[in-house]
């Protein structure tokens, strides 16, 4: 769930705005540093702390796609690429300068820390917490993108800028909204994991596969596939681990590597 | 993409034979290093490596169009093959890196066939999870490879039966050489062949090659099967020259390394890789001495510069100067007339 919360907002900014982002494990780091940060250091509570968190990391996203990040659009896949790749390598270390290269603890609330009783499976809250969240963003997400009209306006922007530029919309301002939009989503899923995947300076680096394989797999800007992908995934790896345990994780690059040869644009494929 | 410009400039100046000589005399130079500079030899021999390496990677993302991010995992391949081989009792050190170089060779057939039928992020997806297939496999296969300790005990016999691989590294040092220059020659004809430039065009426009009857297909396949060899063969050099195979080899820390070292010297351009690993390797040296987290920001500082505002990494720099040289001296030219 951790995994959908985050990639969702990488399909966003990759799959909308076509745009190969390696540097979107960077927004959620970020968020999950914030959101640490805030509760320790200023004994804010969860919640808050996450939604400071959220919105900082988002602006920050704003400022990056107003300074940099936009100059890159038309650029060719593997110039986006470097340019990512320098961005996460500069922020592993200012964040190791700013706070150590230890992993950051998370204080949860308590009232996600307990057992939450259904049916006759005791569930922890934290884990239902995720699932509630995930939810919530989906249909947020669907919301915003099939019924209001800012959704209407980036889907008309990503299937034809030029067109949608000449009817009078700002595609510019459009686009680093949905990109603050993205990075926000990264930091609201980081904020929220840090529990599952640990803060520390190389945490772009090290889950950031996992990102983009979700987002691969799941098909590139929309909603559905990375939910579907993300879920296949977590579970196929579940499963994976439980049966065979020895084999690790080959199996899930040897699935993945299956269906991107299968259905080369996602298991979601629009046709 | 950027052009690639063969820059007459210089050929109208001076007459081809001597040009030809000059060009031999980086080699020579490079050759009389341990004369020059005892007990560098190790380093260097690091540098031939992965100038090797990243010449094969040049053939992929400066020719061919094809961006990768999993060319480690051939690189390790070829090492491990190498390194495998050796602890089983096949030690002659030229059949070893032939065998590494048909091994990466199939295995980079068998993935270039399924890969490269897709474009873009899918495509770039798929090296990734190949390279991390292989990784994985590698590091759970520790019966074979010795898993996280690196494969061990490593040794091999004299080269041609001649020169034993010494403490210094002198042996490794012009053995190394000797392969990059073959290599490197390789390369040069490959590039300027026709197969070469139909590369060239498949990745400037790929459906105009298609319409005028080029196999792209066959073509990418087959570039990717030669940059494969090449790769294990850089593979098999540095496990024979450090008579280690570490997992790192495969890792996509090294996939992304060679990348940068390819890019900013330049890719596309033949000499990228002999300007950009050394500098690469130089400015690690300097940044990581007190904290590798200096190297970690002065790379991705140079990376994003290099993006912004020089695409072409430091040969492209250099062609825009000589560019501006030769219009100054035009417009003088033209004065004076």
């Amino acid at each position: 769930m951790i995994l959908y919360l985050i990639s969702v907002g990488l399909s966003v900014t990759m799959g909308l705005m076509g745009f190969v982002n390696l540097a979107h494990g960077v927004f959620a780091m970020l968020g999950g540093y914030a959101t640490v940060t805030f509760m320790n250091r200023f004994g804010i509570p969860f919640l808050l702390a996450l939604t400071i968190g959220c919105v900082l990391v988002a602006a920050l996203g704003f400022v990056l796609e107003r300074t940099l990040y936009r100059y890159l659009y038309g650029r060719s896949e593997l110039d986006q690429v470097l340019f990512s790749f320098g961005l996460i390598l500069v922020s592993v270390a200012l964040v190791r300068i700013a706070w150590g290269p230890l992993a950051q603890p998370i204080q949860l609330p308590d009232y996600l820390r307990g057992r939450v009783n259904i049916l006759d499976f005791a569930l922890p809250a934290y884990r239902l917490a995720l699932v509630g969240f995930g939810a919530a963003v989906i249909a947020g997400l669907w919301f915003v993108f099939d019924r209001t009209l800012f959704g209407a306006r980036i889907r008309a922007a990503v299937d034809n800028r030029a067109m949608a530029q000449s009817i009078g919309i700002d595609t510019n301002r459009l686009f680093a909204a949905a990109f603050g939009l993205g990075t926000g989503l990264a930091a609201l899923g980081g904020g929220l994991g840090a529990d599952v995947l640990a803060i520390s300076p190389t945490y772009p680096l090290q889950y950031i596969v996992y990102f983009l394989i979700v987002v691969a797999v799941g098909g590139l800007g929309n909603i559905k596939g990375p939910f579907v992908a993300a879920l296949t995934i977590g579970l196929a790896d579940t499963a994976c681990r439980y049966f065979l345990p020895e084999a690790g994780s080959i199996f899930i690059f040897a699935f993945v590597f299956v269906v991107l040869i299968w259905r080369p644009n996602g298991i979601m494929e629009r046709r | 993409m950027t052009t690639v410009s063969a820059s007459p400039t210089v050929h109208e100046v001076v007459p081809s034979a001597i040009i030809r000589l000059l060009k031999l005399l980086p080699w020579l130079l490079v050759a009389a290093l341990p004369l020059a500079l005892p007990g560098y030899e190790p380093l260097a021999t690091q540098v031939f490596v992965m100038i090797l390496f990243a010449l094969s990677l040049d053939l992929l993302v400066g020719y061919a169009g094809i961006v990768t991010l999993g060319h480690a995992g051939l690189f390790g391949m070829g090492g491990y093959t190498a390194g495998i081989f050796s602890v089983h009792g096949i030690t002659d050190p030229i059949a070893t890196a032939v065998c590494a170089m048909i091994l990466a060779a199939v295995t980079g057939l068998m993935f270039g066939a399924a890969m490269l039928r897709t474009k873009g992020l899918t495509l770039l997806m798929l090296t990734m999870a190949s390279a991390f297939l292989l990784y994985e496999i590698a590091n759970k296969a520790t019966g074979l490879t010795g898993g996280e300790d690196g494969l061990q005990g490593v040794s091999f016999t004299p080269v041609l039966g001649l020169f034993a691989f010494d403490f210094r590294g002198k042996t490794a040092f012009f053995y190394s050489l000797a392969a990059l220059f073959i290599v490197f020659i390789f390369v040069r004809a490959l590039i300027n062949s026709p197969f070469g430039w139909s590369l060239r065009g498949i990745r400037e426009n790929d459906a105009r090659m298609v319409a005028i009857g080029c196999p792209i297909m066959q073509r990418r396949i087959i570039v990717y099967v030669i940059s494969s060899a090449l790769a294990g063969l850089a593979g098999a050099l540095q496990a024979q020259s450090t008579q280690f195979v570490a997992l790192y080899s495969l890792s996509f820390e090294l996939s992304g390394n060679i990348l940068i070292m390819l890019i900013l010297g330049g890719s596309g351009r033949l000499y990228g890789a002999f300007i950009g690993v050394p500098a690469f390797m130089f400015a690690q040296d300097l940044l990581a001495k007190q904290d590798p987290a200096n190297w970690y920001l002065g790379q991705g500082i140079i990376l994003i510069a290099l993006v912004m505002l020089a695409p072409g990494g430091i040969l492209g720099i250099a062609e825009r100067v000589i560019d501006v040289i030769k219009r100054r001296r035009v417009r003088n030219g033209h004065r004076d007339s």
